[in-house]
């Protein structure tokens, strides 16, 4: 049976070094609840660490938990890639970590804090996630399809890191499966901005960084369940598969 | 100020448009981020920059620019290549860091005249 799901598919946890240290797997998982969100992407930059925790946290309760990753290609374009679990994940991070240059600086960037789901602190990861890959956008974007998984181009109305700002507009190639915008356009505000996008979905998420910005914005998702198969087919408004507008 | 003449003072190496080299270059724009770019630079500059994605042939022929000079040495993308066969636009390679390319191109357009 069709149903709207409540879906924030951009949510940073402790592990991207620019986000709070309380935005840990448990509580995490907590405000979500809390909110009333019925599905969370987790998306770290660069990184996928603490995945496995937050959908851990998650066992028992309604929240619905996709492995996500905030990606940088080499323009400094930042881009989600949404999986089902981190294990499909996994290839690409490994992909992305071998081409991710540096070594994190905590002291200038932020700690990046892997958490489990008793709220203690596995370790930390010492790859320089504030950083962008070496890798081409659509080379990442290729990728990510040929693993099964949706890519979606962040935040297209903010001024730095979006693909808007970076290369000017959408590149032709392999294309988006969505594009996000900012809480502060959202989708009607999106839809009035880039009408030259008509042909694409639009979602919008919270890109929380701080346990308060959880909440702040959501994508209504007409769909049978929480799967990226099922997502993929809203995108696309296959079978009464939608976004709500 | 005809291309040529800043091609040879810099030692740029001619990635496309060896035949291009008579464009007239009336001002210069450093940027790397597409959207400023398209907004901000005008009809005859020499483009600095970094970015080596396709798109900036696209933004080079929209915006009339003279050509593009990447900096550090880094060599447009092959895609990028074929775009600008396709639309005549010189890329230039500098060795030099995209702060002196642009100081020198500076220099010479203010010195010499535009």
């Amino acid at each position: 049976m069709l149903k709207v799901f409540r879906c924030d598919l951009h949510v940073h946890t402790c592990l991207s070094p620019c986000a709070e240290l309380d935005m840990y797997p448990r509580k995490l998982v907590e405000r979500c609840l809390a909110v009333g969100l019925d599905a969370v992407a987790i998306c770290d930059h660069n990184a996928s660490e603490n995945i496995a925790w937050v959908r851990r946290c998650a066992e028992g309760t309604p929240l619905a938990v996709l492995a996500g990753m905030e990606i940088a290609s080499r323009e400094e374009v930042h881009l989600l890639a949404l999986f089902d679990i981190v294990e499909e994940l996994l290839p690409l991070q490994e992909w992305i970590s071998r081409h991710l240059p540096g070594r994190n600086d905590e002291r200038r960037f932020g700690c990046q804090a892997i958490v489990n789901d008793r709220d203690e602190v596995e370790g930390f990861c010492d790859r320089l996630l504030i950083g962008a890959t070496e890798l081409p956008l659509q080379a990442i974007v290729e990728r990510i399809h040929d693993l099964g998984g949706l890519a979606v181009a962040s935040h297209i109305d903010r001024e730095s890191f979006s693909i808007l700002s970076q290369l000017g507009f959408i590149v032709p190639g392999p294309p988006f499966d969505a594009l996000e915008l900012s809480p502060e356009t959202g989708i009607r505000g999106g839809r009035i901005r880039y009408p030259e996008l008509e042909q694409f979905s639009f979602i919008t998420s919270s890109d929380a960084h701080h346990i308060r910005d959880i909440g702040r914005a959501w994508t209504d998702v007409r769909m049978h369940a929480v799967t990226v198969k099922e997502l993929s087919m809203a995108f696309r408004k296959r079978q009464g598969r939608t976004i709500e507008e | 100020m005809d291309l040529a003449t800043i091609v040879k003072a810099l030692g740029l190496k001619i990635r496309h448009g060896a035949d291009l080299l008579d464009r007239n270059v009336t001002g210069g724009f450093t940027g790397d981020l597409l959207s400023d770019v398209m907004a901000h630079s005008s009809e005859g500059d020499l483009w600095i920059t970094r970015q080596i994605h396709q798109n900036i042939i696209a933004v080079a022929s929209l915006k009339d620019h003279a050509g593009i000079v990447l900096v550090q040495g880094n060599e447009p993308a092959a895609d990028t290549l074929e775009k600008a066969a396709k639309e005549n636009v010189p890329i230039l390679v500098s060795d030099l860091s995209g702060f002196e390319t642009a100081g020198k191109i500076y220099e010479i357009l203010n010195v010499r005249g535009g």
